[in-house]
């Protein structure tokens, strides 16, 4: 098939916007509901994250004239757009393609969300926004070495940055280390209790998304979870080849069951980190960072190291 | 056109986000909204959250008979919030500055400062009262759209979800 049609259809239908803006609607839900349920209580309906989204579509903006008012307008769609982006380069589907190095490209487009949570409390000039987004800051910068450092170390002991090559690797204990190791950032990563700091509700109003309203605000929402939809995908298709070995002849079948293991396997995920978040209670700045600085510093050294011996091995 | 204007009149009666502001109240009636939203009585499976930025809410939830250094604060929340919205007063103290009546430190009841569209009786009103002064609240927001607050206003009790 013409290599610029499938990378379109990928971006588009199947991982991308098709399914990825709809799954990050039944994301947000399934997190919403477990918590719910393990609080004993009902939870928000099916649809609740869609209303959520056509109500503050259908609502005013306060007017923001001149080029700050246009800068913070931007920021969400940036956002928007490379988690979607992100998702649409998850190699989800058997031979989808890709190319020599989307590894880095799916890495700094899950981290430019990050980014624009930041820039976007800076610029709202709320003071709450700036304690907010100083706060991610301080998270990102932690989180991100263990997170970093885990795929990378992946990626270099398969000699390789091709998503679809790392999807597909044998299995072998650095691979799980690597998946705990990304595992462990991902509460951080997601904003989810108990690292659920920059946009801490009540404490600092909503951090750096409080003079965020209306469609941006909407906007927003998506991003996060589309955030959780690449973001628990990167897990599942890491995992996935191991649980499922192609033996089907038929491509059609195998895409199918691919998928399906896919959204499965990211679902699991989402649960596991809702469990976390019902769990615990929202943990000081200082602490969080010093966890991730000295707790967890012991898996990026693991997963180093190993790959270092794999690579001195082969 | 008119598909997502039905669709928008679904949303907005689905999703009612809150924002709670004291106006000087002795707390009874911010003790009530916190157990309407509590495990016991859940309002999230109606789709109502509370939320931390007045800029998210749709409805305005106020309890306490304004008080003087209170007045500029709820006119400040009020029109932070975006529109459209809706005013929910809790408890007697909004309604009619209940037994802080003719006080000069007061400046009540609430609707001489912004329109109210649903007042919640009682001191304090039951948690189920509040509830239903929501969804009263939501179903005016999906009923009027962006027009102007009309002057009719609503009464939420207890009895109407009792059985």
């Amino acid at each position: 098939m013409n290599p610029l049609l499938t990378a379109l259809a990928r971006m588009l239908i199947f991982p991308g916007l098709l399914f990825a803006v709809p799954a990050a609607w039944f994301f947000l839900w399934v997190e919403r509901k477990a918590v719910a349920r393990m609080q004993e209580r009902v939870g928000p309906p099916f649809m609740q994250p869609f209303w959520d989204f056509v109500k503050l579509l259908g609502k005013s903006t306060p007017p923001r004239p001149g080029i700050a008012g246009f800068i913070m307008r931007t920021w969400p769609l940036i956002a928007v757009s490379s988690a979607a982006g992100a998702v649409g380069l998850l190699p989800v589907l058997p031979a989808s393609g890709g190319f020599e190095g989307d590894l880095i490209l799916l890495l700094a487009l899950l981290e430019l969300p990050s980014i624009c949570i930041i820039a976007a409390g800076f610029s709202s000039r709320s003071i709450f926004g700036e304690i907010g987004s100083a706060r991610e800051a301080a998270l990102s910068v932690s989180y991100n070495i263990v997170f970093l450092l885990a795929i990378v170390s992946i990626a270099a002991s398969q000699h390789t940055f091709r998503l679809e090559a790392l999807a597909t690797m044998p299995s072998s204990p650095l691979h799980w280390l690597g998946v705990l190791a990304i595992l462990v950032c991902l509460p951080a990563k997601l904003h989810i209790n108990p690292f659920s700091l920059p946009n801490a509700e009540q404490e600092i109003y909503a951090g750096p998304m409080t003079e965020y309203a209306g469609p941006e605000l909407a906007m927003w929402e998506l991003a996060h979870g589309l955030e959780r939809v690449a973001a628990t995908g990167l897990v599942a298709t890491l995992i996935a080849p191991h649980i499922f070995a192609p033996h089907i002849a038929l491509v059609w079948a195998v895409s199918l069951l691919a998928g399906c293991l896919f959204v499965v396997l990211s679902v699991a995920v989402v649960l596991l980190l809702s469990v976390l978040a019902a769990a615990t209670a929202r943990l000081a700045i200082d602490s969080s960072v010093r966890f991730y600085w000295q707790c967890t510093l012991i898996f990026a050294v693991l997963v180093i190291s190993s790959a270092i011996f794999v690579r001195f091995r082969s | 056109m008119k598909f997502w204007k039905r669709l928008m009149c679904t949303a907005r009666r689905k999703s009612p986000w809150l924002f709670h502001m004291n106006s000087g109240s002795c707390n009874g009636c911010d003790i009530d909204i916190i157990a309407a939203l509590s495990p016991r009585y859940d309002a999230e499976q109606l789709g109502v959250l509370l939320q931390g930025s007045p800029r998210h809410a749709d409805i305005l939830m106020v309890t306490g008979p304004v008080t003087n250094n209170a007045v500029s604060a709820v006119n400040t929340v009020y029109g932070q919030v975006c529109g459209p919205k809706a005013v929910v007063a809790i408890g007697s103290c909004p309604a009619t500055t209940n037994v802080f009546i003719d006080s000069r430190t007061l400046s009540g009841p609430l609707d001489k400062h912004v329109p109210v569209d649903v007042f919640v009786p009682g001191c304090p009103p039951r948690p189920d009262a509040i509830i239903a002064g929501v969804v009263k609240a939501a179903t005016l927001l999906a009923e009027r759209g962006n027009d102007p607050p009309k002057t009719a206003v609503a009464i939420a009790t207890a009895e109407e979800v009792q059985p």
